[in-house]
């Protein structure tokens, strides 16, 4: 945890309100996110229980499993989801803006510029927490292989015809989500955490209600005292009044509503199945309906505070500012949603259940140029976020105070004009240590030669330094540097440690090219298996 | 039990099979595992000169610019006849100076343009970027447990059979957004280039340097049962050829204290009062560099193997240690103020691999309220802990010993993956107990 970070929670903890990590949105948020809140069965791994999703907060569809354990009710409720998600996805995907790409002409070899559609907007989703987006992925993952009737008329079981459709997207979206600075599937908790500091731990601020409780507590109460109530108030049925953000239930509202719930139901069904005649049938099957009507409301009594919440959250991140690069990522958001959906009409298969070493080194690699590049971003779009960098000694703010021509020894020399900075903090400089800083939204390189002997005429405050940068770069290709590239005495200017841009990685092998020392390539004697769907196992037929 | 044989030929028979197997043997790979200064370096510029002299095409992969100078410097003074390319990157000033002294270096950041030569050496970094030549015969991997799996990936296609050096105990290559999805896959791709070279080849010959001539005799068996446990090495020298004084008497105070405690023993630790603190701890970081002046004021001296006369420990010989990158920051800072320049200040993933006669180390759990698994790492404390010729004082609050029986390891147990052994919890104690027995109370 940063220093600035640290003191925002100590300064949290003493006004009893948390406090900003930023001063804009680091996110982006489009205009209609799907919210989805989703309920998992406790004991039983990815048997959902419930849902609620939509784009209208004053409208969510619920969607229940009365019997999470039975498995056609289960993929009844994955086909109302997929109904309920894919209209959703699809509404972006034929929205397109021409757009260009670079590809490697495979005749030539060589890089040539293709027109390519993209999506215009993507679909967002946003869960309430973490454990949603693994939720999204678990889902995806046990959606993604089914097989449909219209896949194989053969397969037993067949799966509702879009629902291995939706395991892809899920899939899509659950990975994407690892992407460091993406918006494509949030979770409400890591958006507010990003931009709020709070004063209890960072395992507290999984909790949703609580940390609702310290970004934005109720009139006059303490965050803290507020964030316990959220945490532990229970009604007169032993309820919470705040029920966890799910996918988990609380024990409580499982021992004492749904399971004695379910059992009613589990009754109703098996009495409607007993009914001796027509008139017997028709009145069990309204104690059916109604055993499912009250599962229904149960469910919909634990989801709706949650949905609240969410939608509550999203209020509170509009009314930042969106950071101005924060549209850049969005737009990588947009490219990887459009590859999808191309992937998706290329009629590819589902994704493999386990990357080949290629791809992993891939996505490894374009996670952490993403993670880097966000970090930079963030810094330079937002003040507050540069004061941290700052306070760590990787950034830093000083007046020019003088500028001095020099130029380079070579056979035609160029500018490298000898900038003095006046500042009073701290940034680890050594020998020669690369400094940037932002002109017209690109980066100009310095390097760090030493500190300026102090001037005795000045009386200058105890701590400040005087900083001399040589400049290298951006200034043009003649001898007298551009206007405007070179800075000025009395100009203020933030200078970073850390690169603006990243540098992609190199290139790697062709998956099928894969190194003997990885294995070779996938699929290929001894090492590898061509990914199959999942056989059917014992299991999934009780 | 047969005699222990003289370290000296333990080491020569280790390296004579290693190069049989890389001039004569038909496995694609070979591994060798060395413990701290072992003659790591020695060995790669060995094998490298004697494939060259073999008439084998060799490249040489590194991980750090550094690294890569270092090597070519002792290549070129064994060799000073020997045709090398240095690939370097197209970023200004991409190599030491040095280089351009030497006659027999070509430099170049173009592979093209090293064509032909007999070794070429560079970085994993910049070797991935090559493309579109013909593969080498050979090639050396330096330091491969602290590559990661990717940049194998990325380099492997170059050559056709490598040997693989490096130090197992030392700091596990990391990444700095989660990749706990491939974990267990035998191609991880932030997992060491070793770990994945060994789960698809695990019938490659390995090998293991049985001495360590940098580590004093003193160092040698807390460091092998500590991080080593089951692949044990010993000191090249033995009790009493290694020898620290003073030219100055001790004043009293506790720097200087356990300045002599450390020249006694090899060992000593400098523990301040228990407290919380930043991590940045001005107390101890004043310590810190309080030892470290007057280690240079007192006149150090150094006797070793290496001549009869005692050396003068200058600032070049002298490393202080730390985990964060502030921290050691801070250290340079209070050092300057007491007007010490040229002792190396870093972080242990930057003093890898390197040697010095004394080092100074804050304890990576000093003031902490938590140990995470960041500071118990135990490839953090190895490297801190085997940086050194004669001795190490440790700089450390009090109480680690406590934070470490509140904090145990709780790591999620991940399929497929191999479990370290000994864990930086366990290898924190075995350390924390040697350490003890020569403790030296201090309050600033």
């Amino acid at each position: 945890m940063s220093l600035i970070s640290t003191l925002a929670r100590l300064e949290a903890v003493d006004s009893g309100r948390a406090q900003p990590l930023a001063t804009v949105r680091h996110r982006h948020l489009t205009d209609g996110p799907l919210v989805l809140v989703p309920l998992t069965t406790a004991g039983e791994a990815g048997a959902p229980l419930g849902a609620l999703v939509g784009t209208d907060r004053a409208a969510p569809r619920l969607l229940a499993v009365a019997q999470p354990r039975d498995r056609d009710l289960r993929f009844a409720f994955l086909a109302e989801l997929a109904e309920a998600v894919l209209p959703h996805i699809e509404s972006y995907a034929d929205v397109v803006e021409p757009a260009e790409r670079s590809e490697v002409d495979p005749g030539t070899g060589k890089k040539v510029k293709v027109e390519v559609e993209l999506c215009a907007d993507a679909a967002q989703l946003i869960v309430p927490s973490r454990a949603g987006i693994d939720f999204v992925r678990l889902l995806g993952r046990s959606m993604r292989f089914r097989r449909t009737a219209e896949d194989d008329p053969d397969t037993p079981y067949p799966a509702p015809a879009r629902v291995p459709l939706l395991g892809r997207w899920m899939t899509h979206y659950g990975e994407r989500a690892r992407v460091p600075g993406s918006s494509l599937l949030l979770a409400a908790t890591d958006l507010l955490n990003r931009h709020w500091a709070t004063g209890q731990s960072s395992l507290e601020d999984q909790h949703l209600g609580a940390l609702l409780a310290w970004v934005d507590p109720p009139d006059g109460e303490p965050g803290a005292a507020a964030a316990l109530r959220a945490e532990l108030e229970r009604d007169r049925d032993g309820q919470l009044v705040c029920p966890p953000a799910g996918p988990a239930t609380d024990p409580a509202f499982d021992n004492r509503l749904l399971a004695p719930a379910i059992e009613r139901y589990d009754r109703a069904r098996a009495a409607l199945a007993a009914a001796e005649d027509a008139l017997d049938a028709d009145t069990r099957l309204g104690e059916l309906s109604g055993a499912e009507r009250e599962i229904r409301s149960l469910l919909a009594g634990v989801l709706l505070p949650t949905w609240d919440a969410v939608w509550r959250g999203i209020d509170l991140l509009r009314e930042l500012p969106e950071g101005t690069r924060a549209e850049d990522r969005w737009t990588r958001d947009r490219w990887s949603f459009t590859a999808h959906r191309d992937r998706v009409r290329a009629g590819e298969p589902p994704q493999p259940r386990r990357d080949d070493a290629v791809t992993a080194a891939q996505k490894l690699a374009a996670r952490e140029t993403a993670q880097a590049q966000l970090d930079a971003q963030e810094a330079l779009d937002d003040p507050l976020v540069l004061a941290g960098r700052r306070l760590a000694g990787e950034a830093f703010i000083g007046e020019v105070t003088e500028v001095e021509m020099a130029y380079s020894e070579s056979k035609r020399p160029s500018p490298r004009p000898l900038v003095t900075v006046r500042t009073d903090e701290r940034p680890h400089l050594g020998e020669r240590t690369k400094v940037y800083r932002s002109l017209d939204g690109r980066p100009q390189t310095a390097e760090f030669v030493g500190y300026a002997t102090e001037d005795a005429g000045h009386a200058e405050p105890e701590g400040t330094v005087h900083l001399v940068l040589r400049i290298t770069d951006r200034m043009g290709r003649s001898k007298e540097p551009a206007p405007g590239s070179v800075p000025e005495p009395g100009d203020r200017i933030a200078w970073t440690l850390f690169e603006h841009d990243q540098r992609g990685g190199p290139k790697l092998p062709d998956p099928e090219d894969t190194p003997w020392t990885h294995g070779g390539p996938p699929g290929a004697a001894g090492g590898g298996h061509a990914e199959q769907p999942d056989p059917v196992t014992a299991e999934d037929i009780l | 039990m047969t005699a222990v044989p003289d370290p000296g030929a333990a080491a020569a028979r280790a390296t004579d099979a290693i190069l049989g197997d890389t001039l004569h043997g038909t496995a694609r790979g070979i591994v060798v595992d060395s413990p701290p200064g072992a003659g790591k370096s020695t060995l790669v510029v060995r094998a490298a000169l004697e494939l060259a002299a073999a008439g084998r095409p060799l490249m040489v992969v590194a991980q750090t610019n550094a690294q890569v100078d270092d090597l070519v410097v002792r290549l070129a003074e064994k060799a000073p006849e020997l045709p090398l390319g240095r690939l370097h990157s197209s970023d200004s000033d991409p190599y030491d100076k040095v280089l351009d002294g030497l006659d027999n270096v070509r430099k170049s950041a173009k592979a093209a343009d090293l064509a032909g030569l007999d070794v070429v050496i560079s970085t994993a970094a910049k070797w991935a970027h090559v493309k579109n030549v013909e593969p080498w015969g050979h090639a050396i991997v330096d330091e491969a447990y602290q590559m990661r799996s990717d940049a194998l990936l990325a380099v492997a296609g170059l050559f056709e059979r490598a040997l693989f050096v490096g130090d197992p105990g030392q700091l596990d290559p990391f990444s700095i957004v989660g990749a706990d999805q491939w974990a267990g896959l035998s191609y991880d791709p932030s997992a060491s280039a070793v770990s994945t070279l060994l789960a698809h080849n695990p019938e490659l010959p390995q090998h293991r340097l049985p001495v360590s001539w940098r580590l004093p005799a003193s160092a040698a068996p807390l460091v092998s049962d500590a991080f080593y446990p089951y692949t044990p090495f010993r000191s090249g020298t033995d009790h009493g050829e290694r020898r620290l004084s003073f030219g100055v008497p001790s004043d009293g105070s506790g720097p200087d204290r356990v300045l002599d405690e450390a020249a006694e023993s090899g060992w000593g630790l400098l523990e301040l009062p228990a407290r919380h603190t930043p991590r940045t701890d001005p107390e101890a970081v004043r310590a810190v560099a309080l030892v470290v002046r007057r280690l240079l004021d007192r006149g150090g001296a150094a006797t070793s193997e290496r001549g009869p006369e005692p050396v003068p420990v200058t600032a070049e010989r002298v490393a202080v240690g730390t985990a964060h990158r502030d921290q050691a920051a801070a250290v340079r800072a209070a050092l300057a103020e007491l007007g010490v320049t040229g002792v190396a200040v870093d972080t242990a993933n930057r003093l890898q691999g390197r040697e010095f006669d004394v080092t100074v180390v804050l304890h990576p759990l000093s003031g902490r309220p938590d140990a995470t698994a960041f500071h118990l790492e135990t490839g953090r404390l190895c490297v801190l802990a085997s940086r050194h010729r004669h001795a190490c004082v440790v700089v450390c609050r009090a109480g680690v010993a406590d934070l470490l029986d509140e904090h145990p390891s709780t790591e999620p147990v991940q399929l497929g993956v191999t479990v370290k052994f000994p864990d930086g919890w366990e290898a924190n104690h075995a350390v924390l107990a040697h350490l003890s027995e020569h403790r030296v109370h201090w309050a600033p």
